[in-house]
């Protein structure tokens, strides 16, 4: 997830990293990490990151930082449940795959190169 | 190909999601997308989130996705559905005389493993007959069956996330120490590198994208361990996709 602040609001740091925050901890489906203090609306992403064991890196110069995704269970997947995925399309349109809950979907990955 | 199958499977419930990634955005994968004329959700993936969110290394790949919501079958390979005819690409006016590289790495693209009845029968199976179907698996498998990923390899993506910022901000020079690193911790990736290589302007018009390696004549300005050839050979063609598994 890439940042140029490392205090972000907490849905934007909920979509980038798939991870709800909830009074119970960090949550992916059935998957509970517990926080050592609440979030609130506002994410402390350093020490959320350092917590759920995600790297964050920086490019000061230009106003960056990244995070790197969780590796909880050391699996790309900490649980089945598929994340929210919100991105674009090319009229910039935003589309969410929980819009096509009830179906079957096939997510296709492609790439012009 | 994928749109025909589309349209048949579209009326059992079944919807197909296509995500271009690329570093180039819309400027990248426009042309592709206009030419398959999609009636399914075709989106931009600028930064691979699906890598990081869905452990995607490589294209094509798929993600199959129950009505609740839950992963069935992790990220593999996908195969092009078996039909003559149609692409799906726009024509490339391929030059009369193509460059010796082109040749080398259609040759190397031939011997790559394709699976494509296995799979597509596969896929006809779910869609039919949903959780039944032992192409299904259980959440525990698919959390199993998912890439393995370490902090080291997690630490790859966040380099990879802000080399596609750089770029897209102008920064080549910066962007393409990101990549490198992201290559050296998440080696298996073919899309980290691949679109790495692709953001190299060696050679100019329509395939410029898919040179993916140096230049001839001055090789010692290529930024990169390797290149598109040079892996493929060196891991082997028919490795490049892993072997479908039921």
């Amino acid at each position: 997830m890439l940042l140029r602040s490392l205090q972000v609001p907490k849905r934007e740091f909920e979509a980038g990293t798939g991870w709800t925050l909830k009074p119970e901890g960090a949550c992916r489906g059935e998957v509970c990490v517990p926080m050592s203090q609440q979030v609130g609306d506002t994410v402390d992403v350093a020490r959320v990151a350092d917590e759920l064991g995600m790297p964050l890196i920086d490019e000061k110069q230009f106003g960056l930082w990244a995070l790197g995704p969780a590796s909880i269970g050391s699996r790309a997947l900490a649980t089945a449940e598929a994340a929210e995925l919100r991105l674009p399309d090319l009229n910039g349109n935003e589309f969410r795959l929980s819009s096509l809950r009830g179906q079957k979907v096939l997510l296709y990955a492609w790439a012009p190169y | 190909m994928w749109q025909a199958l589309r349209h048949e499977l579209h009326p059992k419930g079944f919807e197909l999601v296509a995500v271009g990634l690329d570093t180039l955005g819309g400027d990248g994968c426009r042309v592709f997308i206009e030419a398959a004329k999609p009636e399914h959700p075709s989106l931009i993936d600028r930064h691979h989130v699906l890598a990081d969110l869905f452990g995607v290394i490589n294209i094509p790949s798929s993600v199959w996705i129950d009505e609740r919501g839950m992963i069935v079958r992790p990220a593999e390979a996908a195969p092009a559905p078996p039909r003559p005819g149609d692409t799906g690409r726009p024509r490339v006016n391929l030059p009369s005389e193509l460059p010796q590289r082109f040749v080398d790495i259609m040759s190397e693209a031939s011997k790559i493993r394709n699976d494509a009845q296995a799979y597509h029968a596969a896929l006809r199976d779910w869609v039919d007959r949903g959780a039944a179907s032992r192409f299904a698996l259980s959440p525990a498998e698919v959390v199993e069956r998912s890439r393995p990923r370490d902090k080291a390899k997690s630490l790859g993506h966040a380099h990879f996330a802000l080399a596609s910022q750089l770029e897209i901000d102008g920064h080549h020079d910066a962007a393409v120490r990101h990549f490198r690193e992201a290559h050296r911790l998440v080696p298996e990736s073919w899309t980290f590198r691949r679109q790495a290589w692709s953001l190299e302007r060696v050679i100019d018009g329509p395939l410029a994208r898919f040179w993916q390696g140096p230049d001839p004549t001055h090789p010692e300005t290529w930024p990169y361990a390797g290149d598109w050839l040079v892996d493929v050979r060196r891991e082997g063609a028919e490795n490049y996709n892993e072997p479908w598994r039921p």
